[in-house]
């Protein structure tokens, strides 16, 4: 059984349709979605590391670091926003976020 | 080789575990946690195809600050979770029917590419041989010089969402006494001293 890039295709495409199914799933907790979101910005690097190594080019490497920025990032944002939000209304629920709505 | 397999097949059910654990569990504190193990195995995968330093990376930016930033978050916030999770499962048909579709999508893209045969001779940064140079080193000789103003640019916004997240959550308390270093420094004796002749027999 030689594991190839197929198989690890597969565990991040099933991770990517995880994090999908968890924004479906959870569609009242933010707190969820947004870990959701860091599940498949995780499956995209797995995807990325994959075909850096089965290609043997190093660049796929560096974009994974670059994306793994840009989760940190997003994810400190995110949970600013929602801490400023919960403090504002007390409640996380998504339904209850039309502050800004015309 | 087969140790390989051993090991991908293990690291990569438990992934899929904990990921169906984080969008599952009723407590957000478990999701957290399951979130850190999906986190850990998916740097064991990393491991097994030879990207050491995203591994380590992963671990430390993911599990270090991410997942400690979530459970902080959610521990810190008194929400009732019990409410939130109150009509999850009528949403289940139209998430599954999303998921079933972009799953076909991709495993239809999964059947059917196949690598380009010059791909060795196009890539953008040919991987050295192992015994050579090792990832770590690698990498840095990429991006430190290549791709270095990707590099800064990265540096940037982390700059930008540190400056954000703090600008974000900072608040002004009115009403709260704090010492006022200048205001006591720049005061002086003729301000604030006032001496009277006070006459005998009379009073101020």
């Amino acid at each position: 059984m030689e594991i190839g890039l197929g198989h690890y295709l597969t565990v991040s495409a099933i991770i990517f349709t995880l994090g999908v199914l968890g924004i479906f799933l959870n569609r009242k907790n933010v707190i969820i979605i947004l870990m959701s979101i860091e599940m498949m910005l995780l499956a995209v690097n797995l995807n990325l590391v994959a075909f850096s190594t089965f290609l043997h080019d190093l660049v796929g490497q560096i974009f994974a670091m670059i994306i793994l920025t840009v989760a940190a990032a997003e994810a400190a944002i995110g949970l600013a926003i929602l801490v400023v939000y919960f403090r504002n209304r007390g409640s996380i629920r998504v339904e209850d976020i039309n502050m800004m709505k015309g | 080789m087969i140790l390989q397999g051993i090991a991908f097949y293990v690291f990569a059910a438990l992934l899929v575990a904990s990921g169906v654990m984080v969008i599952s569990a009723r407590n957000p504190v478990h999701s957290v946690l399951f979130l850190i193990l999906a986190f850990f195995q998916a740097a064991g995968l990393c491991l097994l195809m030879g990207a050491e330093f995203i591994a380590m990376i992963l671990v430390i930016v993911y599990v270090g600050a991410v997942a400690v930033l979530f459970l902080f978050v959610v521990m810190m916030l008194d929400i009732n979770f019990r409410e939130l999770r109150k009509g999850a499962m009528e949403a289940l048909p139209l998430g599954a029917l999303v998921g079933l579709i972009l799953l076909a999508e991709l495993a239809a893209v999964l059947g059917g590419w196949i690598v380009a045969p010059n791909v060795a001779a196009i890539a953008g940064a040919p991987t050295p041989a192992f015994d050579q140079v090792s990832n770590t080193q690698a990498l840095g000789r990429l991006m430190y010089t290549q791709y270095v103003y990707l590099f800064q640019a990265s540096g940037i916004v982390l700059l930008i969402a540190m400056i954000g997240a703090i600008v974000l959550t900072l608040r002004h308390r009115p009403g709260v006494r704090k010492q006022n270093v200048g205001a006591q420094i720049s005061r002086r004796r003729e301000d604030v001293v006032v001496i009277r002749k006070v006459t005998t027999g009379e009073g101020v």
